[in-house]
């Protein structure tokens, strides 16, 4: 009786240790289409992916918009299952399992891609000219003074190498039409005077109930004790000017962004 | 306290020499912890959860000087992947205990930080603790330390050498159990609670004797059905439904009552399973030391659906004959009750508590009309952290005042319908900051009485540090920018600070050993002591 046992066991184990990998390694969404499934991954979308990614998948304090069509680490279903299942090194990507704050089986990492293809925009991407773009980031826009891209510009504002890759296009139109509405926690405009009445205005670099470290609108780094001030403001407003479109033509702003998506496509 | 009383019991605990070290540490010494002021007994320093040291010679004139003496490396990684150091340390006749991240356990040398032991007990590689791999601390009793871990077994050290004693296994961590409590040790038994309340555990409260590690009693904290408050859970949801002790509690000798609160029914924010109060979540318990038996219990946040887990330190005092108990808890409100009869006497908002409006006949803070979290998101304050949390605070008899550490936040809570699975996160919602904002962190000083703010001391952003405050006339706490803080206890004035360059997200302690007294306090991933020059 023993052999035939043992014949009937072998495979059976064989097909339980094969199933996760099976549904791990295939290329296309098991559940590709299936309302049911997107539904459950919606659920499982809020709970783990929406602290970063927000609410309805549309970005949000740290990961990227997801509706994209196009995704910084891959766009098939086999990609966007690694980018889950493995985290993105280097970002704050985590792992879909043995993390804090997420826990995500394979079938459940298919229903949230599932739910990531139904809420996908169907929309173009925006045509914008990116080698006119770059030379209006550089030159007559001024851009590159405060933001830096592939290692140039200043240091001011945030670096805006991948930011096409993160935000929504709505987001970077008002980033630049009306820049403090929506303003990056940190880049808050901050102004300072001194015991001995020098002033100074740039953002925070850091600070804690007793100290601060702040760039200024030269680039220099202030270290600063908050008792030796005489005065120290913070304001919800943005260094940067905002753009109207009587300074910066819809067309100009479109090739701008076309520069950003292709910088943040490479 | 009587100042010249004070000077006499600090003078006769600087005294001791740390030569006197490991003698066994008696419940009689547990019970009368104050004649001791230079040991530190019991993770809030007394059965009645002060967290105040009798020790006197830092105070509100000399704090300013404070200096770091030494400083312990836990050898936990730096990147938070092992979760917050959140240990209370003890100390016993110049020996110093603690537990670090991941099932380190630790015996120093009090005066200088040189490790006499160590022990490492590695968890199984699947678990999955709620809220980072945390442990609060170590019960001493007798020869032995005694410990829980993540994968919800008991531990029994001896103190001595930190060989193991014995090891029991209290629950399933493949079902959500884990331990990350400091246990309580009173008279010969060793009592534990679980965490697990996102994992649909089904609480208890345990006892073990201190000798064999045989369980003497359990009180689940989620009634089965026919037991009184089983009718308070829909269908069978009661086997899932949460309500873990994660918390120290104290002890009440006079009544033999333990006072132990639990944590947020499961899942934590969906209530549609769960119709109901969901008794014993969010509750206070009394509970007769001996047996096990509830005696009564307060709920604090009937059937939550905002994570208010009621798991803060209850804090027993005597005042004008009135026997009571008091606790800040996290929905917002200041709770005085008779620590007799659980009778509720007052409940005062003391943060931004936007959930309700009016009393109901107990007067016990009730729920305005849509308060629920919906599937488009709802805002309320406090959010899911709490006006507090976890962290202790401290009663000063002296000062008369309470102090905690207090965090302004709202959230947008979501629900997101879950199945449940064993083992599985539950949750049943989402919930994010609803200001975009790290939020304000506040310590304040209330009347224990009344819950009627003194005085308050404001943070860059919230904290999670516990508070000290000891009858040299200050209190000690710390923040999230990694600076730890002494502030007079009369006036919250800052007299002196330390950067320590982690995170304080424990609760700081003070023993004195060869006549000198230390504050210790964990940051980061290291333990922090300070002393005068």
């Amino acid at each position: 009786m023993k052999p035939s046992v043992l014949r009937l066991v072998w495979p059976a184990a064989l097909i339980l240790y094969a199933l996760p990998a099976a549904l791990q390694a295939q290329e296309h969404n098991p559940f590709a289409n299936d309302p049911q499934a997107a539904e459950a991954g919606k659920s499982h979308f809020r709970i783990n992916c929406s602290l970063c990614h927000g609410l309805g998948a549309r970005g949000g304090a740290r990961g990227p918009d997801l509706t994209r069509p196009q995704k910084k680490h891959g766009n098939s279903d086999a990609d966007m299952f690694r980018t889950i299942h493995d985290g993105v090194v280097g970002t704050d990507m985590p792992p879909a399992m043995g993390s804090l704050g997420v826990e995500m089986k394979d079938q459940e990492i298919w229903q949230v891609i599932a739910y990531l293809r139904s809420v996908q925009v169907k929309t173009a991407p925006p045509s914008g000219n990116p080698e006119h773009g770059k030379a209006l980031f550089n030159g007559f826009a001024s851009c590159s003074k405060c933001h830096m891209v592939e290692g140039k510009g200043g240091r001011l504002g945030p670096d805006l190498t991948t930011i096409a890759a993160a935000r929504s296009l709505e987001s970077l139109i008002e980033s630049v039409r009306d820049p403090s509405k929506s303003l990056v926690p940190g880049y808050e405009t901050v102004t300072i005077v001194t015991a001995d009445g020098k002033d100074a205005r740039g953002f925070i670099m850091n600070e804690d109930r007793f100290s601060v470290q702040m760039m200024d609108t030269n680039e220099s780094i202030l270290l600063l004790d908050k008792d030796a001030l005489k005065s120290f403001k913070k304001s919800p407003v943005s260094l940067m000017p905002p753009y109207p479109a009587s300074a910066l033509s819809d067309k100009d702003l479109e090739d701008i962004i076309g520069y950003l998506l292709a910088v943040s496509a490479k | 306290m009587n100042k010249l009383l004070t000077q006499s019991m600090v003078g006769l605990a600087l005294g001791f020499s740390a030569v006197s070290a490991c003698a066994q540490v008696t419940f009689d010494r547990l019970l009368n912890s104050a004649k001791e002021p230079q040991n530190w007994l019991t993770y809030s320093g007394d059965y009645s959860a002060h967290r105040f040291s009798l020790l006197d010679q830092i105070n509100a004139t000399n704090g300013k000087s404070l200096v770091a003496k030494w400083v312990y490396q836990t050898g936990a990684p730096g990147d938070g992947s092992n979760g917050r150091f959140e240990t209370t340390t003890l100390v016993v006749d110049g020996i110093l205990y603690g537990t670090g991240q991941d099932g380190r356990v630790f015996a120093l040398d009090a005066r200088t930080g040189r490790p006499i032991w160590h022990y490492e007990r590695q968890p199984p590689t699947d678990i999955r603790p709620c809220c980072g791999r945390v442990n609060r601390g170590l019960a001493i009793l007798g020869d032995k330390v005694f410990y829980g871990t993540l994968d919800a077994h008991v531990v029994a050290l001896d103190a001595k050498t930190g060989h193991l004693v014995w090891d029991v296994v209290a629950a399933d961590y493949k079902k959500g159990y884990s331990f990350t409590v400091a246990p309580l040790a009173v008279k010969n038994l060793i009592i534990i609670s679980p965490a697990g309340g996102e994992y649909g555990i089904r609480g208890f409260v345990d006892a073990y004797d201190a000798a064999t590690g045989q369980r003497k009693w359990r009180l689940y904290t989620v009634p089965e059905p026919g037991q009184p408050g089983s009718e308070t859970w829909g269908g069978d949801s009661w086997q899932i439904g949460g309500a873990p002790g994660w918390v120290t509690g104290a002890y009440d000798p006079a009544t033999n009552q333990l006072f132990w609160t639990t944590g947020n029914p499961s899942p934590s924010n969906r209530g549609l399973a769960r119709e109901g109060d969901n008794l014993y979540s969010d509750c206070l318990l009394a509970i007769d030391a001996d047996t096990g038996k509830l005696n009564w219990h307060f709920q604090f946040t009937k059937h939550d659906t905002h994570d208010w887990d009621a798991t803060e330190v209850p804090v027993i005092i005597d005042s004008g004959g009135k026997h009571l108990i008091v606790h800040a808890n996290r929905n917002g409100f200041f709770y005085v009750l008779d620590r007799t009869t659980g009778k509720l006497l007052s409940a005062t908002s003391y943060g931004n508590a936007t959930w309700s409006h009016s009393k109901d006949a107990e007067g016990r803070p009730a729920p305005d009309k849509d308060t629920e979290p919906t599937q488009e998101g709802r805002r309320m304050c406090p959010g899911a952290a709490g006006v507090t949390n976890w962290f202790s605070p401290s009663f000063d008899p002296q000062t008369g005042l309470f102090y905690v550490n207090t965090n302004e936040t709202c959230d947008i809570f979501s629900t997101a319908p879950q199945k449940y699975e064993a083992g599985n996160a539950y949750y049943g919602s989402a919930y994010f900051n609803a200001d975009d904002s790290p939020g304000v962190g506040v310590v304040k000083a209330l009347d224990p009485l009344t819950g009627q703010k003194k005085w308050e001391f404001q943070h860059l952003t919230t904290s999670w540090s516990g508070v000290l405050s000891t009858a040299g006339g200050v209190m000690l706490t710390g923040d999230a920018q990694g600076n730890f803080i002494l502030l007079d206890a009369r006036s919250g004035k800052a007299l002196w600070h330390f950067q320590t360059g982690g995170e304080i997200h424990g609760g700081p302690m003070a023993y004195a050993v060869d006549g000198k007294e230390y504050i210790a306090v964990p940051a980061g991933t290291a333990l922090y002591t300070f002393g005068l020059p």
